[in-house]
């Protein structure tokens, strides 16, 4: 079992983050993981290695092949999917108030 | 880093709540969601249309870095001054369907007031969808960085 902290340093890693992107719209097998980066496949395996013993990632046989997918319930329980949202909404909000509040000045 | 806006989105429902408090007196805020000309500052759009009154509708055109436009529209269904707006939202082209919007404006002081948003969407998925739907665009942009920086050459293997 890992701990947390070992899961934040997981998704903290570009390459890792965007080997989770992929998997997100697709299971994928490894060759087809590395095939998207310009690294060297045992880079590549290494990385997926690291997200599966986190269990942000997990394997799925199908027929002779393995296939990587996302653990959606880590991936939730580790990442705060509303953050990004609430900043959207964040950013807006501060253009509203400081439109109004020159509109207010000018009047 | 937190900011002033609060999402409120209990597990398993397929609504939530958007809160924030603003420095402005109310009359103010609800300016900001009644003038066309002011609408389009803050959101970043082009107001092709918006009817503020009971059978009214909006249409707004956004166009992101790259050119392409996208549509958003709704029909509104309440529309009372410095009180509350009711409508729905739609964005255009997408899976998404329709979602309905109570926007509710009040005034704190004389100087500041607040706004509540609570949508509703037409499922649990949906809703969840939409709420990832930054944090996906923020994913992507990482690995497109990533993709760029990879694709250098100075990597042979």
């Amino acid at each position: 079992m890992k701990s947390r902290r070992d899961v934040f340093q997981a998704i903290a890693d570009p390459t890792r983050r965007a080997i989770l992107t992929l998997l997100a719209a697709n299971a994928m097998t490894p060759g087809a993981i590395a095939g998207n980066f310009d690294s060297a496949r045992q880079t590549i395996s290494r990385h997926i290695q690291i997200l599966t013993e986190c269990e942000l990632v997990e394997q799925q046989q199908s027929g002779r092949e393995i296939l990587y997918q996302v653990n959606a319930a880590k991936l939730v329980e580790v990442v705060d999917w509303l953050q990004p949202f609430a900043e959207m909404w964040d950013e807006k909000f501060d253009k509203l108030e400081a439109i109004m509040k020159n509109y207010q000045t000018d009047k | 880093m937190q900011g002033k806006t609060k999402i409120v989105a209990e597990d398993g429902q397929q609504q939530l709540f958007i809160t924030r408090e603003f420095g402005l007196p109310l009359a103010l805020l609800f300016k900001a969601y009644q003038d066309p000309a002011i609408v389009e500052q803050w959101m970043g759009t082009k107001v092709m249309k918006l009817e503020n009154k009971k059978h009214g509708s909006y249409h707004f055109v956004t166009t992101d870095p790259k050119g392409n436009k996208h549509g958003f529209n709704g029909t509104i269904h309440e529309f009372v001054v410095n009180q509350k707006i009711t409508r729905t939202f739609e964005m255009e082209g997408k899976d998404f369907g329709v979602q309905l919007e109570f926007l509710e404006f009040e005034a704190l002081t004389a100087e500041t007031s607040k706004l509540t948003m609570h949508v509703l969407y037409r499922s649990v998925e949906v809703r969840y969808k939409i709420l990832q739907l930054p944090f996906a665009q923020g994913i992507n942009m990482a690995h497109n960085r990533i993709e760029h920086i990879l694709s250098q050459p100075k990597n042979t293997n």
